[in-house]
């Protein structure tokens, strides 16, 4: 007997992008194209597509996942994960390579997938069930544990536009958490919910793989991660990384062998004007010891070491880059208190600059360092010297599951009043207390 | 390529790129019809939620169009209806030429507007486009009924013909299915044709004997005119209903050949660029 449920050999899936020239998005224009050069088009028949118009996505992945294996599969954004799940579910279909799939394979790569809002929460049970690959049957079977599971037995009938959001992803759960495929296949469903139903859908999650089903999970919680799979595989740049059990995986992935988070230069290499030179620039938690990642809650601090070898001021520009390359800020150092504009003798310094947390978004961060000497002069960029990955680590997304816009994510106070005579929160605890 | 075989009870799947045609499966969707009807049922469920009329408006566009045709077309220009009412004779038409209007957008929309569905969960992507044949045939029930009520107003009495309706209904469908599955897919990569179909609607109407009866077109170009498929399922409709004349048999036999490879070249078409619909749509 096959004791296989899932192999992958030498998988691929290309993607077309940019070349716009090529692209016809309007049905006028790709007639156009056609009519003004057919003879350029049938030039090109049999050839390959230039390769820069194509990027892969995924390239010579190959791997077999076991009966009754749960698999951790991680990666940077862009490394190729979604990609692979949508290859593994069907969604899309491989440019290379081949799949095997021994079983009924379920794919949750969001909750709530085809929920209407119109449709209460009743009928959107069975639409999303059966949308998932459930039959009518299997839904009519399992709906009163469905919505236990949910808990939200006295809005079944309402119309789910009027769901709190928190209500809506309990109901989308309850749906996936009760489907029962040989193998499913996770993406990041868990980022959804409060904590308390994070932790009930982990505890369903392992109950599914303790019952011998075949899992592939896709997750950046990296203690989901750990606490469910069995082993793991890393992707980057669309290809595996590293496989094996989960915890050196994860260890290979937190480190980041492809990040610098620190730089060190040697004597004759080092960046500097006539009258200092840099020695390294490096990433610290608030413990001082070198990070490549952070949680975005967590304060981090870039330290720059330096010789002076010519008495004089030393100062300091960083700036900080999106993995877009867009410039969040700079900083200066001006606002160092004892030594910044005096004059410095010679010797070893470090200077350092501390972001707070709940500044940065999820994602991937470079800073570039700007040395000057007195009043700007004399001045050096090292470039893209560091840089860091930034985790989220859930405490900014109160009830919220899903992405957050923009280069940064600041904690910002949020106030309401009320504007009315009654204040409603205070008549409440009113309401408490008389009734104690 | 997909390919399903059982083996050892397990079922087993081989995903490979695939080359060339691929067979239509239908045998997976009728595996996959739960969710077929289901999806259907949720279309005709919000089909008329939060309106004030409700179910009504499904009478809305053919009465009103009957009307101006009977206006225009029947007094005004005398168009000659084979001996029935005008009413009888526009809105017999009308019938048929609703569903097919309203299929045929719906189901060249039907992909792009499930866009969601597409990217995020598999299922026989033919589901989405067949969908779109249920929701146009509760109103074409509804219209239905009208007409018998002006059958009875008119005292004019259908006659045995009426047990070939559902053969030319089926045609409607399969014409509409066919033009559709050809716009759906075509519509994922060019969005172009939300606005071809919604032209084509507008002419397809006189391009039909809608207002007018089909012999008023020249012999030689009849057979020409009766490529467009629901020239035979609106001539056909109006025989079974009204029982006027001899059916044209010709005019059928022509538009069904039309329907039919509509049908199957729509379902190559569907079929040969379905792997790409997730990447573009």
């Amino acid at each position: 007997m096959n004791d296989l449920a899932i192999s992958v050999r030498d998988l691929g899936k290309q993607y077309r992008i940019g070349g716009r020239r090529e692209r016809h998005e309007t049905f006028l224009s790709a007639l156009a194209a056609a009519m003004s050069s057919p003879l350029r088009r049938l030039g090109r028949i049999g050839k390959p597509v230039p390769d820069e118009q194509n990027f892969w996505a995924l390239r010579d992945v190959s791997f077999e996942v076991n009966r009754g294996e749960v698999l951790g599969i991680i990666g940077r954004n862009g490394a190729g994960k979604s990609t692979l799940l949508k290859l593994l579910s069907r969604i899309t279909a491989p440019t290379e390579g081949r799949m095997e799939i021994h079983g009924r394979l379920g794919s949750l790569l969001e909750v709530g997938t085809g929920f209407h809002p119109e449709l209460t929460g009743r009928e959107n049970i069975f639409l999303n069930g059966t949308i998932l690959g459930m039959k009518r049957r299997e839904v009519s079977r399992k709906f009163d544990e469905i919505v236990d599971f949910s808990g939200i037995e006295q809005f079944l009938d309402t119309p789910v536009k009027r769901y709190s959001s928190g209500m809506y992803v309990r109901l989308a759960f309850a749906v996936a958490a009760h489907l029962e495929p040989e193998i499913l296949v996770v993406d990041e469903v868990l980022a959804v919910g409060d904590v308390e139903f994070q932790k009930k859908c982990l505890g369903k999650m392992s109950e599914v793989a303790e019952g011998g089903r075949t899992i592939l999970f896709v997750s950046h919680n990296m203690a989901a991660v750990q606490s469910l799979c069995h082993r793991a595989i890393l992707l980057d740049h669309g290809s595996i990384e590293k496989e094996g059990d989960t915890a050196s995986v994860l260890q290979h992935y937190l480190v980041g062998s492809s990040l610098t988070s620190h730089k060190v230069w040697s004597p004759e290499q080092r960046p500097g004007n006539g009258s200092f030179r840099v020695n390294s620039v490096r990433l610290l938690d608030l413990t001082g010891s070198e990070v490549s990642s952070i949680n975005i809650s967590d304060d981090l601090i870039v330290e720059i070491g330096y010789e002076v070898i010519k008495q004089g001021p030393v100062g300091f520009s960083l700036i900080m880059f999106d993995a877009d390359a867009r410039v969040l800020f700079s900083s200066l150092s001006n606002t160092e208190k004892f030594y910044y504009g005096k004059p410095l003798p010679p010797g070893q310094y470090k200077s350092t600059c501390r972001l707070p947390g709940d500044l940065l978004n999820s994602g991937r961060y470079y800073f570039s360092i700007v040395g000057f000497s007195a009043h700007w002069s004399e001045m050096f960029t090292v470039d893209r010297a560091v840089a860091v990955e930034a985790v989220d680590d859930g405490i900014l997304r109160g009830d919220y599951y899903g992405g957050f816009g923009g280069s940064i994510r600041p904690r910002l106070a949020w106030q309401t009043a009320a504007l009315d005579s009654v204040d409603v929160l205070m008549q409440r605890k009113a309401g408490e207390n008389s009734s104690s | 390529m997909v390919e399903e075989r059982n083996a050892r009870s397990v079922a087993t799947i081989v995903i490979e790129p695939s080359r060339g045609l691929t067979d239509f499966n239908l045998r997976e969707i009728w595996d996959y019809r739960d969710l077929l009807l289901f999806l259907a049922w949720r279309d005709i469920n919000i089909r008329y939620k939060q309106t004030i009329l409700g179910t009504a408006w499904a009478l809305v566009q053919p009465v009103l169009t009957m009307i101006l045709f009977t206006i225009f077309f029947g007094r005004m220009a005398a168009v000659p209806s084979e001996g029935a009412p005008y009413v009888l004779f526009a809105f017999a038409a009308l019938l048929p030429w609703q569903y097919f209007a309203t299929t045929l957008g719906s189901a060249s929309n039907s992909l792009v507007n499930n866009a969601n569905l597409l990217s995020k969960v598999y299922f026989p992507r033919l589901l989405i486009p067949l969908t779109s044949l249920f929701p146009p045939a509760v109103d074409f029930g509804i219209a239905l009924f009208m007409l018998l009520g002006l059958m009875v107003y008119y005292r004019w009495a259908p006659t045995v013909h009426l047990v070939w309706l559902p053969v030319f209904m089926v045609l409607a469908m399969v014409s509409s299915l066919g033009a559709g599955l050809w716009f759906a897919a075509m519509n994922v990569k060019y969005r172009d044709v939300r606005h071809i179909v919604s032209v084509l609607v507008q002419f397809g109407l006189f391009l039909s004997p809608v207002a007018y009866p089909s012999r008023m077109v020249p012999v030689p170009w009849q057979y020409l005119y009766a490529v467009n498929p629901m020239v035979g399922v609106i001539e056909g409709f109006r025989w079974a209903l009204l029982g006027t004349g001899v059916a044209p048999l010709r005019l059928i036999a022509i538009s069904s050949a039309s329907a039919v490879v509509l049908l199957i070249s729509g379902l190559y078409y569907f079929r040969y660029t379905e792997k790409t619909f997730a990447d573009i749509v």
